[in-house]
Order: C-alpha cells, then sequence, then structure tokens
C-alpha cells in the first residue's frame, strides 16, 4: 500500500493513505457492476479516485476460462491521484482463473480473497493449473482470505424466495458487502440503487441486498485473520464543490449539449454501434427533451453522412465510433472539409488495426485524425485527459467546429470512456457563449464568402429566402462558390482550407509545462489519457532533484503555436504513448526535433513505476 | 407605404440555376431536369425549402442545376445524407436523386434503409442501366450479357430490378416512368411529392452515349402501345393500340399472363384491376420483362403510413411533455453527489 500511516483511528479501523483494490471474476461474476458500486459509495465517502475497468470483448465467455475473466481496479485515496493505481494492494478473486490471470500483479504481502466455492478441480484445470494453488507455495508470500462465497450468499439469501441461480448470482455483493466492511464504506447508495434497478423484480432486489448485508456482516463477526484488519481511507483534501463520479462518456455527453448550447444549435447524432463508443449513443439518446435527435444509422458512412446532411440543415452534426468505424467516415470526412461544414466526430479509440481487441484501450488513431484522409484535407483534432477534461474538450470541439466552419476529431479512449473519477461539477454559465449566426443577407451572396479573420465561410441553411445554394465535393471557386475545375482555383483553395485551419493556433492557449522547468535536460510530453500516469511520474523524478518537465498536447492539431520553441529548450524530448510511436512522429516533422518514442501497446495504461524507470534511464543515456 | 404585392406563380424556369448544364447533348437527363421543374412549377414548390440531395455519377450532377437548395454528396450516399437534412429540419421539401450505380451498387444499403425507414423524402432513381460518368462500365441493373469496357465478351451476372428492389424494401410508394414521358412525368413526381414517407420512382433514363436504345423495344413511339402497361388503381391493368391486351392472373397459379381481350373466350370483365395497395401483385408487376410482358409503368404500390421523421418527432413531443428540458446545470446534479466544504 502506498504509504502506510499505521494510524488507528477511533474505531481501531487502520488509516490508510490510499489503496488499491482489483475485484476479478468470470464475465458473469458480475465484478463490473461491483466495481461501479464500490467506487459509488467511495466517491460519496469524499476520496479522490480513479478507475479501470477491464472486460473481455466476448458478451459471456465460456464459464471459468482464463480469457471470460473480467476485472476492475479502483485506486482511492486522502489525496489527489491521477491513475488507477499500478499495482493492486488487495485482489479479490472470484474463481481459479481470476486468480491465475491477476496474481502477478497483486504487490507482494498483498491481501488476496479467494471464493473458495468455485476453486473445484475442474475450474481449477480450466484455469490451467496443474494442481490446486491453494495446496502448494503458490500464495505463499500473500495474505490470504478464503471464503465459501457461493455458499455464504446461498445461506444469506435461503429465506428468499429466488431460484439457486439467481441466488447464486449476488455472490459478488456478498463480496462487495465485505468489501465495504474492510473499507468502511457506506451500503446505502448500493442498496438504493438495487432498489431501483429491480423495482419490478423485488425478490431480485431483497435477494441482492440480503447478500450484500451478509457480507457486511461476515466481515463484522468473522473470525479472520489477525493480520487482517479493517481500514478507513480519509476524505481527500479537494476545491469545495458538489462533486459525484462520472466517467469520460457522461461528461462528453454532457459537454456536447453545453457546447450545442453555447452554440445556439440542436444537435443531430448519427451513430452506429461499436465498443468503445456506443454508450455515447445511449447517453445521447436519453436528451430528446434538450433538442438532440439522435439516430442509429445502417453503417457508420450513413452515420457521419446524416450528420453532416443534419449540419448543411443547420443542425450541430455529431457522429462518434471507434477506429474501425472512423476508417468508414473517412469519406464523408473529406465532404465535410470540402463543403466546410461544422460536424464533430468522437473517436473513442481502442486497440487496432482493424478490430484489434475491441474492448482494450490505446491512441493509435492519431495518424489517422491527423492524416488520414484522401487529399489535402485538414482538421482541428483535439484530445482529452480525463474524464473531467472530456467535457472541456468537447465543447471546445463544437466551438472550434462553429466558428471555423469545420469539421472536429475528437479523440477519446476507450479508457477513459469507462473509467470512472470524481468530478466537481462545474457550472454551464462559467462558459462564454459562441452563439452561431446563420447568413441572412442576399446581397452579394455566395456560399463560400469568408470571414476574413476566421476564414470561416458563412452557413446559408435551408429555409432561408434568397441564398439558395449548391454545394458538394467537387471543387469550389473562390470567389463565386460555383464548381470549379481551375487549376488555380484549386491550389488556392486549398492553401485556404489548410490556413483556416492553422489560423486556430492564435485562438487556443499557448503550450503549457504541467511540472517542472521551461527548458532543461528532459521533457516528457504525452496526449490523452496518459495524463494522470505521466504526471506521477515526473513529478516523483522531480521530487528527486531530476531536472525532467512534463509537457501534455491537448490540441493535436493544429499545434499550439509556441511549442516548437518550448520543445527546443529541452535536451531530450520523450514521448511516451499507447501505439507505436505517433505523436513522436508528429512532433519530429513538424519541428525536426529529435523526440525518443516511449511505446506501449499492451491495451492497458502505463504504470506509473514502469515510467518512472523509463524517464530515470533515458535520462542517463 | 411598403405593399408587398403577392409572390408571382413561379414558372418551370424560375426553377432552373443558372449553371451551364454539362450532360452529354440528347442525354435523358435533360428531360427529367424539365420534368422536375415543371412539376414544382405546378406545385407551387418554394425554392427555399426545397432541398435535392444527390451522390455521384451524371444523374447525381443534377442538384447543380436547380435554383433551389442543393447537396452534391458522395457515391452512394445521398440516401443517409438526405436523411440528416431531413431529421434536421422536416419542414424541408428533400429529393433524392441518383443513377443505378450510385442508389443499388455503392449505397444500395442506404437505399434500403431510407426506404424500409419511410422518411419522407422523393427518391428519384434515374436508371440507364450502366455507368455513365465513368465511361460506360455494366451497372447492376445492366442486363446479362452487356458489353461493356469491364464486361467485353457480355456480363454474366444478373441484374436487379430497381422497382422489385424498392418494393422488397417495404417502400410504401413505388413508382416507374421513362424520361422523354414529359406528359407524366411531371404529375408522377408531384404524386410522390404528395406522398408522405419515402417516395421511390424509378426513372429510366437513355444514356445516348454509352447505353443508347436500351429501353428502345418499350419506349420507342411505335413500340410504346405494346410495351408498356400503365398501372391506375381501380382500373384494368389493359395497353396495346385499342387496349385489346391485358393482364390476368392464371387461374390456379399465382402468376400473372397476357391476354387479348375476344380470345379464347377473355372479356374485359378478366381483366385484373390494378390494386395499388396489394404488395404481391405490386411485386409481380414490377418483375415483368419485355418481350413476353409490358413494363409497367406509373404508380405501380403505394400505401402510406407514418414516416420516421414524423415518428421522431412524436416521440420526442411525447418524452418531452413527459419529462421537459432541465437545465444542464440541474442535469449534471441529478444522481449521487456529494458537496465538499
Ligand atoms: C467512392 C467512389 N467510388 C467510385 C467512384 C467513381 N464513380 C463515379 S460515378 C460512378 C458510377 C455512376 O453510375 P450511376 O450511378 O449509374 O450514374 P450515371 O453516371 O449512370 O448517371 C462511379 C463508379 C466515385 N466517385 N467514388
Ligand atoms: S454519359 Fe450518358 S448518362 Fe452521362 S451525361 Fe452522357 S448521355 Fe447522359
Ligand atoms: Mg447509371
Amino acid at each position: 500500500m502506498a504509504t502506510q500511516l499505521k494510524e488507528t483511528d477511533e474505531n481501531g479501523r487502520e488509516i490508510l493513505d490510499s489503496v488499491v483494490i482489483r475485484f476479478a471474476g468470470d464475465s458473469g461474476d458480475g465484478m463490473q457492476l461491483t466495481g461501479t458500486q464500490f467506487t459509488q459509495s467511495t466517491a460519496l465517502m469524499g476520496n479522490d479516485l480513479s478507475t479501470f475497468p477491464d472486460f473481455p470483448a466476448e458478451i459471456r465467455a465460456p464459464v471459468g476460462t482464463t480469457y471470460g475473466v473480467s476485472a476492475f481496479q479502483i485506486n482511492f485515496a486522502s489525496h489527489a491521484i491521477k491513475t488507477p493505481g499500478d499495482a493492486p494492494d488487495v485482489l479479490v478473486a472470484m474463481n481459479p482463473a481470476a486468480l491465475k490471470v491477476h496474481l502477478k500483479d497483486l504487490v507482494p504481502g498483498g491481501t488476496l480473497i479467494l471464493n473458495l466455492g468455485a476453486f473445484t478441480g475442474r475450474n481449477i484445470e480450466k484455469a490451467g493449473y496443474k494442481e490446486s494453488p491453494l495446496e502448494n507455495d503458490t500464495l505463499d508470500s500473500y495474505r490470504v482470505i478464503e471464503i465459501d462465497i457461493s455458499k455464504m450468499t446461498l445461506a444469506a439469501v435461503d429465506h428468499i424466495d429466488v431460484t439457486q441461480k439467481e441466488a447464486l448470482r449476488a455472490k459478488n455483493l456478498w463480496t462487495l458487502g465485505l468489501m465495504c466492511w474492510m473499507y468502511d464504506r457506506d451500503r446505502q447508495p448500493t442498496i438504493d440503487w438495487l432498489n431501483q434497478r429491480f423495482g419490478k423484480l423485488p425478490l431480485i432486489a431483497e435477494a441482492n441486498i440480503a447478500a450484500l448485508n451478509a457480507g457486511h456482516a461476515f466481515g463484522e463477526t468473522a473470525e479472520l485473520p489477525s493480520e487482517i484488519s479493517t481500514y478507513v481511507v480519509p476524505k481527500a483534501k479537494v476545491e469545495p464543490g458538489i462533486y459525484r463520479a462520472v466517467t469520460g462518456v457522461e461528461t462528453t455527453c454532457w459537454g456536447l449539449l453545453t457546447g450545442a448550447q453555447k452554440a445556439g444549435l440542436n444537435i443531430f447524432f448519427g451513430s452506429y454501434p461499436i465498443t468503445p463508443a456506443s454508450p455515447l449513443l445511449h447517453s445521447l439518446s436519453n436528451l430528446k427533451a434538450h433538442g438532440v435527435v439522435t439516430f442509429q444509422a445502417e453503417d457508420e458512412i450513413s452515420a457521419v453522412c446524416s450528420a453532416l446532411g443534419a449540419s448543411f440543415a443547420g443542425s450541430l452534426g455529431i457522429t462518434s465510433s471507434s477506429g474501425p468505424g472512423v476508417a468508414l467516415k473517412s469519406e464523408a470526412l473529406g465532404l465535410a472539409v470540402v463543403t466546410e461544414l461544422p460536424l464533430i466526430i468522437v473517436n473513442f479509440q481502442r486497440a487496432g488495426p482493424s478490430t484489434g481487441l475491441p474492448t482494450k484501450t490505446e491512441q493509435s488513431d492519431l495518424y489517422q485524425a491527423v492524416f488520414g484522409r484522401n487529399g489535402d484535407t485538414p482538421m482541428p483534432v483535439i484530445a482529452a485527459s480525463t474524464a473531467s477534461d472530456c467535457y472541456d474538450c468537447a465543447i471546445e470541439a463544437v466551438r472550434l467546429a462553429t466558428k471555423y466552419m469545420t469539421p472536429v476529431m475528437y479523440l477519446n479512449e476507450g479508457f477513459l470512456a469507462n473509467a470512472a473519477e470524481p468530478w466537481k461539477l462545474p457550472d454551464t454559465d462559467d462558459v462564454e457563449p459562441f452563439p452561431v449566426k446563420f447568413a441572412s443577407e442576399t446581397e452579394g451572396f455566395h456560399p463560400y464568402l469568408r470571414d476574413e479573420k476566421t476564414l470561416a465561410r458563412n452557413w446559408a441553411i435551408p429555409g432561408t429566402e434568397g441564398l439558395e445554394h449548391r454545394i458538394g465535393g467537387i471543387e469550389k471557386d473562390y470567389d463565386s462558390g460555383n464548381i470549379s475545375y481551375d487549376s488555380d482555383n484549386h491550389h488556392k483553395m486549398t492553401k485556404v482550407r489548410a490556413q483556416k485551419i492553422l489560423g486556430i493556433a492564435d485562438d487556443i492557449p499557448e503550450q503549457e509545462v504541467v511540472s517542472g522547468n521551461n527548458s532543461g535536460k528532459m521533457v516528457v510530453v504525452g496526449w490523452g489519457s496518459t495524463f494522470g500516469a505521466i504526471e506521477q511520474a515526473t513529478r516523483r523524478c522531480q521530487e528527486d532533484g531530476l531536472d525532467v518537465s512534463h509537457i501534455h498536447i491537448r490540441y493535436i492539431w493544429p499545434l499550439a503555436r509556441n511549442l516548437g520553441e518550448l520543445l527546443k529548450g529541452f535536451d531530450k524530448i520523450l514521448v511516451p504513448e499507447m501505439n507505436n510511436g505517433q505523436l513522436v512522429t508528429l512532433l519530429r516533422s513538424e519541428y525536426l526535433v529529435p523526440a525518443e518514442s516511449l511505446a506501449q501497446i499492451t491495451g492497458q495504461p502505463f504504470k506509473v513505476g514502469d515510467l518512472e524507470r523509463e524517464i530515470r534511464s533515458r535520462m542517463e543515456d | 407605404m411598403n405593399v408587398q404585392s403577392p409572390p408571382e406563380a413561379l414558372k418551370p424556369n424560375d426553377y432552373a440555376s443558372d449553371q451551364e448544364v454539362r450532360w452529354c447533348p440528347g442525354c435523358g437527363d435533360y428531360a427529367i431536369v424539365k420534368a422536375v421543374q415543371k412539376a414544382l412549377a405546378n406545385m407551387g414548390a418554394d425554392p427555399k425549402n426545397t432541398v435535392f440531395v444527390s451522390g455521384i455519377g451524371c444523374a447525381a450532377r443534377f442538384p447543380y442545376y436547380m435554383a433551389t437548395y442543393g447537396f452534391h454528396t458522395i457515391h452512394g450516399r445521398a440516401p443517409a445524407v438526405a436523411t440528416g437534412v431531413k431529421l434536421a429540419n422536416p419542414g424541408l421539401d428533400v429529393w433524392v436523386i441518383g443513377g443505378d450505380g450510385d442508389m443499388l451498387s455503392i449505397g444500395g444499403n442506404h437505399t434500403l434503409h431510407v426506404l424500409r425507414r419511410n422518411i419522407d423524402v422523393q427518391v428519384l432513381l434515374f436508371n440507364n442501366e450502366i455507368y455513365g460518368l465513368t465511361k460506360g462500365q455494366y451497372s447492376p441493373t445492366s442486363k446479362v450479357g452487356t458489353r461493356s469496357p469491364s464486361t467485353p465478351a457480355g456480363s454474366v451476372d444478373s441484374p436487379v430490378s430497381a422497382c422489385v428492389f424498392a418494393l422488397g424494401c417495404n417502400a410504401r410508394f413505388v413508382a416507374r416512368s421513362v424520361d422523354t414521358n414529359l406528359k407524366v412525368l411531371p404529375g408522377l413526381m408531384q404524386e410522390a411529392k404528395e406522398n408522405t414517407g419515402a417516395s421511390f420512382v424509378e426513372i429510366l433514363q437513355n444514356c445516348i452515349v454509352y447505353n443508347d436504345g436500351v429501353y428502345s423495344s418499350f419506349t420507342d413511339k411505335a413500340n410504346i402501345a405494346d410495351g408498356q402497361v400503365v398501372c391506375e388503381h381501380g382500373k384494368p391493368l389493359l395497353y396495346g393500340k385499342d387496349k385489346e391486351k391485358g393482364l390476368r392472373m392464371t387461374p390456379g397459379k399465382m402468376e400473372l399472363e397476357v391476354v387479348t381481350i375476344g380470345e379464347n373466350g377473355v372479356t374485359e370483365a378478366d381483366i385484373l384491376l390494378h390494386d395499388e395497395t396489394n404488395r404481391p401483385l405490386a411485386l409481380m408487376l414490377a418483375s415483368m420483362q419485355p418481350p413476353n410482358f409490358p413494363v409497367a409503368m406509373g404508380v405501380i404500390f403505394r400505401d402510406p403510413g407514418l414516416s420516421y421523421d414524423a415518428a421522431v418527432y412524436e416521440q420526442i413531443a411525447e418524452v418531452t411533455e413527459k419529462s421537459p428540458a432541465i437545465p444542464i446545470n440541474e442535469l449534471m446534479h441529478k444522481g449521487k453527489t456529494w458537496t465538499v466544504v
């Protein structure tokens, strides 16, 4: 456990500074639900937290197999934290397969809670163990608590009229109850949630609640090994305000809505289901009363095309997908660029290429976002770093799209979409409105009349008298907006489109360092969800006296206007990315700087410790 | 005083843009654009509320020649773009234009879905049984044996019938006509427009350069009477110079046959009456091919139903009435929150 104070509170609970717990079980064991509920209680307790759900692509993988294991990790603390934690202090393994997959990550001396009921000969064999890990030295270096959770759960719900199968399903709640006891979490939010969730199935709700309470009671009364104590993680000191636990999908959804209202537009959202982007379609579909039209299209192409059509008609067209789907959209994105219509593409990146690892996170669509279209087809690209940042980035995407009449690629990540963190609820009134003004002046109108400063063309929407016009994919004449095959005109229009996007650099903040000096020995440059891990790793190095700074890039394209100068002030530039080196290439080509790549393509977030080690070793090179 | 005179009724030409038309001389597309302009004038369509959305191909050049709003999109995707236009502003009158390659090859999927969803747009498919713009390759509607640059020895794959496809997609308005039939075409456009929901019109169009005469066996003046049967709801399916021929169900079989009145004891009473709400009948009529059968023209099927766009907005209204919009600040505060002081 991170820093142990070895103090106890008035109830004899050991006070911890931070703890990392990982729940692991079969995909049918309800580990995501357990983790989410534990997160909710933890958030309400006032801890800072960060989570990492990690689940298989299969909806129902064969029971008991290692590839069917689903896990949920939460890191919570009495201080600010930025990552879901490198290694769990506590591992809950609901079956042998979960133990097999996750034991290697548990810190030495860590606490291991096992569901003995699932350690049958067959399950042990299925998990790939030659002999029972309970009967040899496999678990010797851990504090092991073996409980037949299955049996306990059945006993706890014995008096309730549910089937044996339904009863057994509640074992995740039994486990949750035990963990709530161990870490002093309130069970009420979970009870409320169960009552609401199973409102129409009161017996199921009752069984789950009984299991939850039984798990808790077990902790209070059972004779657990003496070294297993109860803990308390005091509240984190954070800014005053109203908080809630959020995922990146929720904040993206609210950010888009806030942005649309600031622009004075209705949202049209066209999408086609794909992991891990679908939750945004689900969330926005619940906002019908807020002027949001959602459309589940027949494919990704139709999704983006319908959104573009909606933008043509005066809505804010938005589409969302993951890499493979964005690939399908790319021809239409070219059309959006050439017709200069506002459009937002939210890419929840996942591990590629092709289908890749659909449920694993990655940052490997940067090239696709910046370069991945035919023709000279520039568009702004922004990338969110945390669930909170997803909100701001969404608003910024709307601002840029409408102000500059351009599609905007908003890079999100599977990790951000699913991971939860506490969020201080913002006040939408703090966001300056940026109302869209549709064209109405008929005198001298043509569709490609540009704003002198932003170079954005005017937006005339159908229904406006006297501004009837035709746009499309064929190159348009700079002076009239009519079709033009003139070669000089094409040169000019290509330059104008590029200049318009580059000009955005004057409308976004200058690049600052997150921590460290503005020049020096080394700078670690990151983007997207690696923010927290890089920040922690560089800070640890700084605390050790190392001259290393951290730069986090939110605007991938155009890059901040001072970024080149800033980077040139450092002897070494290290670019950790969850891809095979994409931002690093962009920086090298843009600034001719000797940036080095630190690639991790495991489908897992960076560990702080790994980064720290790498920074130290590269500093010595 | 500022007295506003009532707007003068627009003439067909007022719907024409100032752009030079770039189709080959003699191309059937000229006639179609004229017919559409005439139809709009007849209906008194408001140019500011009229939108033409097209894909890519010769046919898809269409919007540039109209003095309305227009969006020339990408190959095959016009139905999808049009869907977004209509859903964003259901008050607009949206027309989708494309060729047989555009709408049945690369964009077949979108054509399927715009029709089955019943989005209130008019889909005009200019079928010339060839890829015109790319210089004459065979298309998914080309007859077996079509010689083209990509099938020098003749195509070997069997074609799709546009109207049969539309009927299979659950389209609720399916009609067919010929590019040069200026007497009928504007009226048919008007019927398509007046139908709420997706209206599918196949227009047999002559590509004078790459597929000249594909339809002449039933569209040449001399061949019209015997080559086409016009479907009119409730009327007998008669054709021929003296309306002496007709269609009837073969007794005891689920199949159409051509009969001649006065032969083998056939009287007019034996001739099938067209029922435009009968989908199986429509499928049989749409499938008829020369030389053994006349080609069915006119409104082959019409059975209006709630359009998708109307349903979407009805649902939005229902949901909004039940739980009206709240400020986003409140929205974000709904659910479990905690306060740090
Ligand atoms: C993505 C894409 N693929 C291919 C093309 C080339 N292309 C343009 S039009 C066309 C076919 C046109 O045939 P059709 O739709 O029947 O229209 P017509 O020209 O006959 O009116 C093709 C293959 C394209 N523009 N875009
Ligand atoms: S190629 Fe054929 S379809 Fe295209 S414009 Fe010429 S005649 Fe018309
Ligand atoms: Mg064609």
